[in-house]
């Protein structure tokens, strides 16, 4: 039991750790072809997320491992009951990967405005589609004894799209916090106002969300039941409103932290919302994946445990080593070396 | 179509170009990673414009190599949902530890090294070097892992209808594992280093830059030696442990119908599947088939016809991938000690240098037919003897698997199409000649 409800936990560590992380390159891919006005601003735009997107990417490998691992019954009912979704993100992911390399390779404009497009589609698509799918899960799926019975058009019901513009936007002001402290001079200027504008933007949608959620879901059940919980919704606003006032204060660095913050608080309301239901049903009850129905054996989630106890530090650390030695602005060597 | 067998086409289609930029992947990082290193030691600025000349090549087939694992990692749930709920406990588990334990310091580090060359040390940026080849070869140690869980399953107990996990220590000491990294990693070492002679072969001929590729040969020649000579062997004790474990599948690779001992081998086969017999059998060396597989000219084979025709594999791909493999195998060696004593004036055996260019797509060859023999030799098993492949896929809709395989043979064609020539582009340019110094 206690394993199971740990497991729990950290599979939505996981996500969280990939949003908060990859989501920052999901926003600077969506705001490529808008923000940068030459050649040259697209390259800077790119390197300043250039050593990290590889590695940040890597957490949705290890999430959706773990769920693998941890979770084999959710793990194969939601990835082919998503079967369309999924694949949608994953042609949109190879998309941005092979862009990102092969942009610079060729001089030439239409060469480069084609690999521009699809970091774009490769950023886009994925911050909604994920949005879409985890309010997917918030919401609960039609599925009963005889599997599921929804389609990719199902997906996009109201609370489905807001769960995906949701995701876009906290992404969008992400990736601009992000570039702020990467970049200077007229480009980081314009970060720095888009950034303070879609702040409105975000929280709108968020509190959206948040109301949406009343209604279309059952998360806020566990809040009534303890009420403390209801202590993460007042950080994840705080973490929020923290944002902007960093930002103001361009102190950019402690805001995109702060936007961190939100995002992960964001992921732990549903998270928290949910539990024990890894993927509800939403015809009866009955056929809800648990974290005790899905998990694999208590043998396999001890020794995942160790291994993630072990490594997923370790991976912080050396992660957080990279972070740091990047964390000057975006130089001309940088442009020349890679991008 | 069924959903199996889209299913099956769909799998097969994405590891296979997956594993088109693996061996490369694994091989040419240790190569680099050398080169890398002669220049730490002897500060020869011609080391360090190798170094940045195969990296950037290996950039452009790493980037490939991730993109398209991404896709596997998912496509067990995606298109074998019963068979991931079956075996999630072990396979998947040995995926997440690959993901936690590699694929993080591999990529991590990939970012570290393309933009630090300012950042670190001489030292600490060869060093990260290595431990981006030392990752990318563990990743191969945890994926065979679990691949050679498929083939030969142990450490496990059918319960509550799943393979639940008793036995941890017997999952990662699996013999077949080990043998299938070890045969899998020099396999991918053979492939870096016929890129890098390759290559440089075409420069040589062009008489470009002969020193510079003069050199990065005579780095990569005992490499691809050494690596032809030890897939062999360990290919050798793959066979015979495949004997033992997988009977009907070194049947099928050799195309021998009957239990017999002291069984011939022949160099010429042409099975008749239909017919349980070979159309043709030719060129006869008595005894050397059960010597390979027994250690013995007079130990027993068991043949074909021994197991029911629905437990067998398909003969004829199993048979002429596994020819294919070791034809190759053995011409990688010959043509590499060949190699060995021309290294002194290369720059003068044009013929040899034609071959050597023209063998760049040969270990790309044996790769693949390597893991057909793998892979189809394992039919009509997902999960050897104990889940049939019948009984693995997601209960979908045959039209997705459809679509989404013809997606992949478009978008994947294309971007393979495009990430070969630019690779090709790039290795036709030859290395910068600028000011390269670091600091
Ligand atoms: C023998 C080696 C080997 C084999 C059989 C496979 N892979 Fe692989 N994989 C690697 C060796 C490798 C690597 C060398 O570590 C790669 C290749 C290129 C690269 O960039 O890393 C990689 C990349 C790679 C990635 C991206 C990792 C990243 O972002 O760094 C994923 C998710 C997978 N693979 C997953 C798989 C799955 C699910 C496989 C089984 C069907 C598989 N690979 C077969
Ligand atoms: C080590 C990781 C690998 C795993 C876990 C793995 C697993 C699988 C699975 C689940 C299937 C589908 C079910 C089946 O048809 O049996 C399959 C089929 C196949 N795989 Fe692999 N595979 C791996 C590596 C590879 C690689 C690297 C290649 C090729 C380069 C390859 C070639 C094939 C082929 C050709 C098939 C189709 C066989 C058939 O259906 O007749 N596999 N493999
Ligand atoms: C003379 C030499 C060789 C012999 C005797 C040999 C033997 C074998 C055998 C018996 C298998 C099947 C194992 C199984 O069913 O799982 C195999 C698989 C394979 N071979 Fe070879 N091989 C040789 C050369 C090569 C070469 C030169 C390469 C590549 C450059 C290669 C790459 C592979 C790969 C990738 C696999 C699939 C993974 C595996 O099962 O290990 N082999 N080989």
């Amino acid at each position: 039991m206690e394993l199971q409800i740990t497991w729990f936990f950290l599979w939505g560590l996981l996500w969280a750790v990939f949003f908060m992380t990859d989501g920052f390159d999901f926003g600077i891919g969506t705001l490529l072809p808008f923000m940068a006005k030459n050649d040259k601003e697209k390259r800077t735009m790119i390197a300043a997320m250039g050593p990290f997107w590889d590695g940040n990417e890597v957490w949705l490998i290890a999430a959706g491992g773990v769920t693998f691992a941890a979770f084999p019954i959710l793990y194969a009912t939601m990835f082919s009951s998503l079967y369309a979704a999924l694949m949608l993100i994953l042609f949109a992911l190879i998309l941005r990967g092979v862009a990102m390399e092969f942009r610079s390779k060729v001089e030439n404009d239409s060469w480069r405005g084609i690999w521009d497009m699809c970091i774009f589609i490769g950023s886009a698509a994925p911050a909604v589609l994920f949005g879409v799918a985890f309010a997917n899960i918030f919401k609960g799926f039609p599925i009963d004894a005889n599997g599921y019975h929804g389609t990719l058009l199902g997906l996009l019901n109201g609370y489905g799209l807001l769960g995906g513009i949701l995701f876009l936007f906290l992404f969008l002001e992400h990736g601009a916090l992000w570039l702020c402290i990467k970049t200077e001079g007229e480009l980081q200027a314009r970060a720095y106002r888009f950034a303070n504008g879609v702040w409105w933007v975000m929280l709108t949608v968020a509190l959206l969300f948040l109301i949406a959620t009343k209604y279309e879901t059952r998360l806020y059940d566990n809040y009534y039941a303890n009420p403390v919980l209801f202590l993460l919704l007042i950080v994840n606003v705080a973490a929020f409103v923290q944002t902007k006032f960093f930002l103001m204060k361009k102190a950019y660095f402690t805001a995109w932290f702060s936007s961190a913050l939100a995002i992960v608080c964001c992921i732990f309301f549903g998270i928290i919302g949910l539990f024990p239901t890894v993927f509800p049903s939403s015809i009866d009850d009955a056929y809800s994946l648990t974290a005790f129905n899905s998990s694999s054996s208590p043998l396999t989630l001890k020794i995942m445990l160790a291994v993630v106890l072990i490594f997923v530090p370790l991976v912080i650390a050396y992660q957080t080593w990279a972070y740091f030695l990047f964390k000057d602005k975006v130089s001309k060597e940088d442009l020349e070396e890679a991008y | 179509m069924d959903v199996v067998l889209l299913s099956r086409l769909q799998f097969a289609a994405a590891t296979m170009f997956h594993f088109l930029f693996v061996p490369l992947t694994l091989g040419l990082s240790v190569l680099i990673a050398y080169m890398e290193t002669r220049y730490v030691q002897t500060e020869d600025e011609t080391y360090l414009r190798m170094t940045k000349f195969w990296g950037k090549l290996f950039l452009i087939n790493f980037a490939l190599g991730v993109v398209t694992g991404i896709t596997l990692e998912f496509q067990f749930g995606t298109n074998w949902s019963r068979y991931s709920e079956f075996v999630g406990d072990i396979f998947g588990s040995l995926l997440a530890i690959e993901a936690t334990t590699s694929f993080f310091l591999e990529s991590t580090l990939i970012g570290v090294w393309v933009f630090g060359w300012k950042k670190l040390s001489k030292k600490a940026h060869a060093a990260c070097m290595w431990l981006i080849a030392i990752a990318g070869n563990l990743s191969a140690v945890w994926i065979l892992i679990a691949n050679g869980w498929m083939q030969h399953p142990v450490g496990f107990d059918i319960r509550n209808g799943r393979a639940e996990l008793v036995d941890f220590r017997a999952v990662v000491t699996n013999s077949f594992a080990w043998l299938e990294f070890l045969h899998v990693v020099a396999g991918a070492f053979v492939l870096g280093a016929f890129f890098v002679m390759g290559i440089s072969a075409w420069h040589l001929l062009k008489k470009q830059n002969t020193d510079f590729f003069t050199r990065s040969f005579r780095i990569a020649l005992p490499f691809g030696l050494a690596a032809a000579l030890f897939v062999s062997v360990v290919g050798d004790f793959h066979g015979a442990h495949v004997a033992e474990v997988q009977p009907e599948k070194l049947a099928a690779m050799e195309a021998h119908w009957e239990t017999k001992t002291n069984v011939p081998f022949y160099l010429l086969v042409v099975p008749d599947e239909k017919n349980e017999t070979n159309l043709l059998e030719m060129i006869e060396i008595p005894g050397l088939l059960s010597f390979l597989v027994t250690g013995d000219v007079n130990g027993e084979v068991r043949g074909l016809k021994e197991f029911p025709k629905e437990d067998r594999p398909p003969v004829l791909i199993t048979f002429t991938a596994f020819r294919i493999m070791v034809a190759l195998g053995t011409y990688f060696i010959i043509i590499t000690l060949i190699g060995l004593f021309l290294r002194k004036n290369l720059a003068d055996s044009p013929i040899y240098l034609q071959v050597m260019l023209c063998s760049i797509p040969l270990p790309y060859i044996a790769n693949l037919a390597g893991w057909i023999v793998a892979e189809v030799g394992r039919q009509p098993w997902i999960v050897y003897k104990i889940m049939r492949t019948a009984d693995a896929a997601s209960p979908i809709a045959a039209s997705q698997v459809g679509i989404s395989l013809v997606a992949f043979i478009l978008v994947y064609g294309l971007l393979g199409a495009v990430g070969f020539w630019l690779i090709a582009r790039n290795a036709a340019k030859g290395p910068e000649t600028a000011n390269l110094a670091v600091n």
